[in-house]
């Protein structure tokens, strides 16, 4: 299975110089980094090409890494029901990047799109409707990115007095509870309980 | 005049100017099968136009998993696809052995393909059924969520809770099957193929679900491969495409058994292939069950080491036991960096799971790709020109539940 991806991978690269930064197999998979202005003739190419024939698009979702200056992954699964393969592509982009949309190749990424747009703030040129998703109309921010926290910032709730669903800041009666069990030699990054005198040495 | 305007005009009569109406269908309607909303466009009564409103079930499950450990994230995903849960479990657990490099024990392999055709067969029940109640029969949905009922008190028997198991872990399975379990499974499966016959008595010749079915929501080639249709949605049009055949997972490549597949593409075709499919999960079943009582079928299900806990006679008596216990139920295991793809032919159509690791115990990023947000997306495409009472037909046969398309 792995000499197989690996041949394809070399197939891809060839074929394809321009578009292909890097690609490897790993875990028996195939991945292939690819330049944000040549995603769209990639994913063309992939889906008519005899030997590849990537026919179905799995899925599209992004990764936040907040360290590094290209801050999202836009990750694109692929998978041919002929050839029995599948493949990823990633898309490194800056927060201030968009990426073409690969609307006109497969319709099926029009959701997708809206999902990683709603969940990101990433921007997709050429989609039709690039509406919010799977949030509340009208909502604020994009829930998935590393620095949104898991509480969000607005609650919900019925007033009675006004007789309709008033939305407010999120008040919490109480912390918001995460447990920190990792291991006080390998992960613990703060100054464990009773080890204060030691840093003032 | 409904536009406004008054009188006739000469050519134009106020006919000839009826605007298209726009209705709202859902969120709280029966048949959308939970909380859809549909914006629909029509001429008449034929649909010119759908737009489904999603996310109304939307929870939030990939953010709450990163700030939870890998074991902790185990049990949303019985609440993804709630119809039948353990084979969602089922693409987490096989991402997390992947990129751990673990090694399923054979029994604990058996159970998880056992209960994952129970689970198809939960899932296939309450679908045809409700599909049918979507195009006007009350019978099958009472004889359906019967058996439903059997098969739910087999998880319970197995893991303790009727809906949300958490039964599968990575590394094998919760606990082990008590042969009273397997033999009343099996009696089951012996007896099911009669109710099969009942439902198939009720609706397969059945003149209205034909015609209410029969050509309506025609799949061809072209639309699963524009639209990422998986599962039934492809089966139904003629290609035998199933994960379990293609690329096997678990050891579904030492059972036999048969991939049905329709002929035109339609409700009708796919009502029918769901109900082979069943079948076909009932002789897996008794498969699975010869296996499990064969010698090479016995032995621990769990494939013991530090993503799974120690025994409980361990934990007596060795102090590292019960070291590894704690840590293992507070901190949890970490897995290794990297990232993974992975998919099971969730009874829907193809379940993923795409985990990224980041060598913490806590996932960098998953994200839970399910058939029914593809299938539910090509909604506009499949309604248009259909009436709109077409519409409640179509989406029983997409077989879309909120809970993994909202997430």
């Amino acid at each position: 299975m792995s000499d197989a991806l690996k041949e394809l991978g070399g197939y891809i690269e060839a074929k394809r110089t321009d578009c292909v930064l890097a690609w490897d197999v790993t875990h028996g998979e195939l991945n292939l980094d690819v330049t944000p202005s040549n995603i769209t003739g990639l994913v063309e190419f992939l889906k008519t090409d005899v030997t590849c024939k990537f026919s179905s698009l799995v899925d599209i979702t992004a990764v936040d890494y907040t360290g590094r200056a290209k801050r999202f992954d836009v990750v694109y699964h692929l998978l041919s029901m002929y050839q029995n393969h599948r493949i990823r592509l990633r898309v490194s982009i800056r927060e201030d990047e968009m990426v073409p949309s690969i609307i006109d190749v497969h319709p099926s990424a029009n959701w997708f799109e809206r999902e990683v747009f709603d969940m990101f703030g990433i921007l997709f040129t050429g989609h039709p409707d690039l509406r919010r998703i799977l949030t509340d109309y009208g909502f604020r921010g994009y829930p998935l990115r590393k620095d949104f926290p898991t509480t969000g910032y607005t609650e919900v709730r019925y007033d009675e007095a006004q007789k309709r669903v008033v939305y407010e800041p999120v008040s919490l009666v109480q912390e918001y509870r995460q447990f920190d069990f990792m291991s006080p030699w390998e992960g613990a990054e703060y100054i464990l309980p009773g080890d204060e005198k030691q840093e003032a040495k | 005049m409904m536009d406004g305007s008054k009188g006739f005009e000469d050519a134009l009569t106020g006919e000839q100017k009826i605007r298209n109406f726009n209705i709202n269908f859902g969120p709280q309607h029966p048949a959308a099968h939970g909380v859809l909303r549909l914006v629909l466009e029509l001429d008449g009564e034929i649909v010119e136009r759908c737009d489904p409103h999603i996310g109304l079930l939307h929870r939030g499950t990939e953010k709450l998993m990163e700030s939870r450990t890998y074991l902790q994230n185990l049990p949303y995903f019985d609440r993804l696809d709630y119809v039948a849960p353990m084979n969602q479990e089922h693409a987490w657990c096989l991402a997390i052995e992947k990129l751990t490099g673990v090694e399923v024990p054979r029994r604990a392999s058996l159970i998880r393909v056992l209960f994952c055709e129970i689970g198809r067969v939960l899932n296939h029940l309450l679908n045809i059924t409700t599909q049918a109640m979507d195009v006007g029969a009350l019978t099958p949905p009472l004889w359906g969520f019967e058996e439903r009922e059997k098969l739910m008190v087999f998880y319970e028997r197995a893991c303790g809770a009727r809906l949300h198991a958490a039964y599968f872990r990575p590394g094998g399975v919760h606990q082990d099957l008590p042969d009273a379990l397997i033999d009343d499974i099996e009696t089951w499966a012996k007896e099911f193929p009669r109710v099969m016959a009942d439902i198939d008595g009720l609706l397969t010749e059945n003149r209205i679900f034909k015609q209410r079915n029969a050509d309506i929501g025609v799949v061809t080639e072209e639309d699963i491969l524009e639209y990422g249709f998986s599962g039934v949605m492809v089966r139904g049009s003629g290609l035998a495409w199933d994960l379990r055949r293609a690329q096997p997972y678990e050891c579904y490549d030492e059972f036999d058994f048969q991939i049905p597949v329709g002929k035109n593409g339609d409700c009708y075709d796919r009502y029918l292939v769901r109900m082979e499919e069943m079948r076909q999960s009932v002789s897996i079943i008794h498969q699975a069950i010869e296996k499990l009582r064969a010698p090479d079928g016995q032995g621990d299900i769990l494939a013991r080491g530090k993503i799974t806990p120690p025994s409980r006679s361990d934990m007596k008596t060795s102090m590292e036991s019960l070291i590894h216990h704690f840590k293992l139920y507070t901190e949890g295991f970490h897995v290794p960096e990297g990232e993974v793809y992975c998919a099971v032919e969730a009874p829907k159509g193809e379940f993923g799971v795409y985990l990224v690791a980041d060598g913490t115990n806590k996932p960098y990023r998953a994200k839970l790709r399910a058939p029914g947000f593809l299938h539910l997306q090509a909604m506009d495409h499949m309604s248009k020109g259909h009436q709109l009472a077409d519409v409640a037909a179509i989406i029983g046969t997409m077989d879309v539940v909120f809970g993994e398309i909202d997430r």
